[in-house]
C-alpha cells in the first residue's frame, strides 16, 4: 500500500503535587484537563478541531490519538500538537485547581512507565491491506520491531537488585508476548485489535504497541518513517530473508540492557546477530527497494536517516546526542553526574529521568535542551501550532475537523466517533464515513445547512442516515 | 448557488496554500541534508585542529550553562516527587 493511514494514540502520566496540606486524588484532577473543552459529547472523551481524540483511558490517563494522518511527517506533527494542546490544558486545570483553593503543581510527563513497574502505552496504528495475511505481516515485522530500540528507545533509569542500570526502552521491559489481543496485561509486541475503523473488506488495522513516546522529533520520525517502508516491503513481499528469532520476549529485554547494542540474539535458525546487524540487513533491503518500487521521498528521506543512524550506532551510539532520546538523555544525565560529583543512585537522576518528559516546556528537559539548539529539529513550531486547529487536509479527519467547527459555530447537537457523525437533538441523523481517505468536506456542510434549513434542533426528523 | 459561495468562503483552510499541506510537499530534505541527518559531518573534519579545540571549549561552555540551566528548573524535591510518582497502568 503506497497510501496509508497512519495514528499514534499517547497515554502521559499524570500527578498532582500539593504545595499545602490540601491535595487533589488524580481522577478529580484530571476532570480540570476536560474542563475547557466544551462540546456536547460525553465528558471526558471529546473529538477535538483537529479532528484528533482526546480522552480519559484505562488506569486514569489522559491520551491522545491523533486524526487520521496521511505520512509519518504529518503524524509527528499532529503527535506533538497534542502534546501543546495537553499543555494548554495542563496550565488551565492547574489555574482552575489554584482557584479551589488548593495550589500545588499538575505534572503531564509523555513517557511509559513509572520507578515501581506500571506501563502505559503509546500505540502505532497503520492501515493495512485486508489481503495480507495477518499472521505472515507479524511474524516478519518481530524481528525489526524487536531490534528498532536501538534508534526510537526514549531512555530509562532503572532500579534493580543490583543496582542501577540505564534501558534503551522505556516499554521493553513490560512485554509479555509476540502477538496478543490484551493490551492491559500479558502486553504485547503486535496487538490483534482489528478496528480499522473503515471498510473491513477492504482494510484492517496494526496495532503496534511495544514503541516508547517520544519527545526528539527526529526519533519519533523514523520511528514511524522506517517502520511504514518496511511494511511496504513486506506487503510488496519484498523481503527475502529469515531474521525470525527465537525468543523475541527475551530478545527484546535483552537488548534494552545493553547500551552497546552490539550484544548478540539468537535466531531460530541458530546464528547470532547483534540488533544493529539486524536493522543493517533491513536498511540494505529498504535501499534496494526504494531504488526498484515508487515510493515517495518522504520514505526514501527516513531511510537516509535509518542508515545514518545505524552507522553511528555501529561507531559510536554517544554521535546520536542530538538525534536519539535514549542517547541525548543519557549524555544529559551524565553530564549533570559529573558535573555535581554525584553517581546514578542520586534520586535527582531519577527526576531528570522523568522531567525530560515533562508536557510543560517551561520543566521539560527535552525542551530545555531543544530551546538551546541542543537537538535536532525537522519541524517549525509554527507547523505544529497549525495541527493544533487544524485537521490534516487530506484525509477523513478533514470532514469531521470541518464538521466540529460547523456545529460549534451554529450551536448544532452532535456525537462523534472515527467514522460517524451522529447530529441534531436526537442525535438521530448519522452520517458515515467509512473511507478514511475521503476528503469531501462540501457534504458536511451541506448536512449542516439542510439541518438549518428543517430547523432540526427544535423539530426532530425521522431517523436518517447517510452513507458517506 | 449561494450555498457555494458560502462554501468557498471557507475553502482556504484547506486550499492549495495549506501550510501544513505546502510544508509536507516541499519536504525537508535539504533541511535535513544541513543538519546532518543524512550523515553530512564532512565540512568539519577539514577544519584546522585549532578551530576543533576552540569548538571543544564552545561546547563545555554551552553545556556549563546548560547545566546551570537545569539545576534552575529541577524539581527540588526529586526524592519525594520520585516516591509519589506512581501510575496505574494503562493500555
Amino acid at each position: 500500500m503506497q497510501k496509508r493511514i497512519y495514528g499514534i494514540e499517547t497515554e502521559y502520566g499524570i500527578i498532582f503535587t500539593p504545595e499545602g496540606r490540601k491535595t487533589l486524588p488524580v481522577e478529580k484532577a484530571i476532570r480540570f484537563l476536560f474542563e475547557k473543552l466544551i462540546t456536547t459529547e460525553h465528558f471526558l472523551n471529546v473529538f477535538l478541531e483537529n479532528g484528533a481524540r482526546f480522552y480519559q483511558d484505562t488506569g486514569c490517563h489522559p491520551e491522545y490519538a491523533t486524526p487520521e494522518c496521511a505520512s509519518p511527517k504529518q503524524l509527528i506533527i499532529y503527535d506533538q500538537a497534542g502534546e501543546r494542546i495537553l499543555e494548554d490544558l495542563q496550565q488551565y486545570a492547574e489555574e482552575k485547581i489554584r482557584e479551589e483553593r488548593i495550589p500545588g503543581k499538575l505534572s503531564i510527563f509523555k513517557n511509559n512507565t513509572d520507578f515501581v513497574g506500571n506501563s502505559y502505552g503509546c500505540h502505532e496504528n497503520y492501515l493495512v491491506d485486508r489481503d495480507v495475511d495477518f499472521y505472515y505481516l507479524a511474524e516478519q515485522l518481530i524481528p525489526f520491531l524487536v531490534t528498532r530500540q536501538i534508534y526510537t528507545g526514549a531512555g530509562k533509569v532503572f532500579q534493580t537488585q543490583d543496582g542501577v542500570h540505564y534501558c534503551i526502552s522505556q516499554r521493553a521491559q513490560h512485554i509479555y508476548q509476540k502477538i496478543s489481543g490484551t493490551t492491559t496485561n500479558d502486553r504485547s509486541i503486535i496487538n490483534t485489535r482489528d478496528e480499522p475503523h473503515a471498510d473491513r473488506e477492504k482494510y484492517r488495522r496494526l496495532h503496534v504497541i511495544v514503541g516508547d513516546s517520544n519527545m526528539s522529533e527526529y526519533t519519533n520520525f523514523i520511528k514511524v518513517g522506517t517502520c511504514s517502508v518496511v511494511l511496504q516491503m513486506i506487503e510488496d513481499n519484498y523481503i527475502n530473508k529469515d531474521f525470525t528469532l527465537r525468543n523475541p520476549v527475551k530478545a527484546i529485554k535483552d537488548i534494552t540492557y545493553d547500551v552497546t547494542c552490539k550484544r548478540k540474539i539468537r535466531l531460530d535458525n541458530g546464528r547470532e546477530y547483534s540488533p544493529i546487524e539486524i536493522q543493517m540487513e533491513y536498511c540494505e533491503m529498504a535501499q534496494k527497494y526504494i531504488e526498484q518500487y515508487p515510493v515517495d521521498d518522504e520514505h526514501k528521506q527516513a531511510v537516509g536517516m535509518w542508515q545514518y543512524v545505524l552507522d553511528c550506532l555501529r561507531d559510536d551510539p554517544n554521535k546520536l546526542d542530538r538525534q536519539v532520546d535514549w542517547v541525548i538523555k543519557r549524555k544529559l544525565i551524565e553530564s549533570y553526574i559529573d558535573r555535581h560529583g554525584t553517581s546514578w543512585n542520586d534520586p535527582k537522576v531519577f527526576m531528570m529521568d522523568l522531567q525530560y518528559h515533562d508536557i510543560q516546556r517551561k520543566r521539560s528537559l527535552y525542551h530545555l535542551l531543544e530551546r538551546n539548539g541542543a537537538v535536532e529539529r525537522l519541524f517549525d513550531d509554527a507547523d505544529v501550532e497549525i495541527a493544533k486547529t487544524e485537521p490534516p487536509p487530506d484525509t477523513r479527519a478533514r470532514m469531521r475537523g470541518e464538521f466540529i467547527k460547523l456545529a460549534r459555530e451554529n450551536s448544532i447537537q452532535y456525537d462523534l466517533d472515527w467514522s460517524n457523525i451522529r447530529l441534531g437533538n436526537l442525535l438521530n441523523v448519522r452520517v458515515i464515513c467509512n473511507n478514511p481517505f475521503e476528503t469531501d468536506t462540501e457534504k458536511v456542510a451541506e448536512l449542516v445547512r439542510t439541518i438549518q434549513k428543517t430547523n432540526l434542533r427544535k423539530t426532530s426528523l425521522s431517523k436518517l442516515v447517510i452513507q458517506s | 448557488m449561494s450555498k457555494n459561495t458560502q462554501m468557498s468562503n471557507r475553502q482556504p483552510i484547506h486550499g492549495d496554500a495549506d501550510p501544513v499541506r505546502v510544508f509536507l510537499a516541499a519536504g525537508s530534505e535539504q533541511k535535513q541534508k544541513q543538519k546532518g541527518g543524512g550523515g553530512a559531518d564532512s565540512g568539519e573534519s577539514s577544519q584546522g585542529g585549532e578551530k576543533i579545540a576552540k569548538k571543544g571549549e564552545t561546547i563545555k561552555e554551552d553545556m556549563d550553562s546548560l547545566l546551570d540551566e537545569i539545576d534552575s528548573v529541577l524539581e527540588e524535591n526529586a526524592e519525594e516527587f520520585v516516591k509519589n510518582y506512581v501510575q496505574r497502568g494503562g493500555e
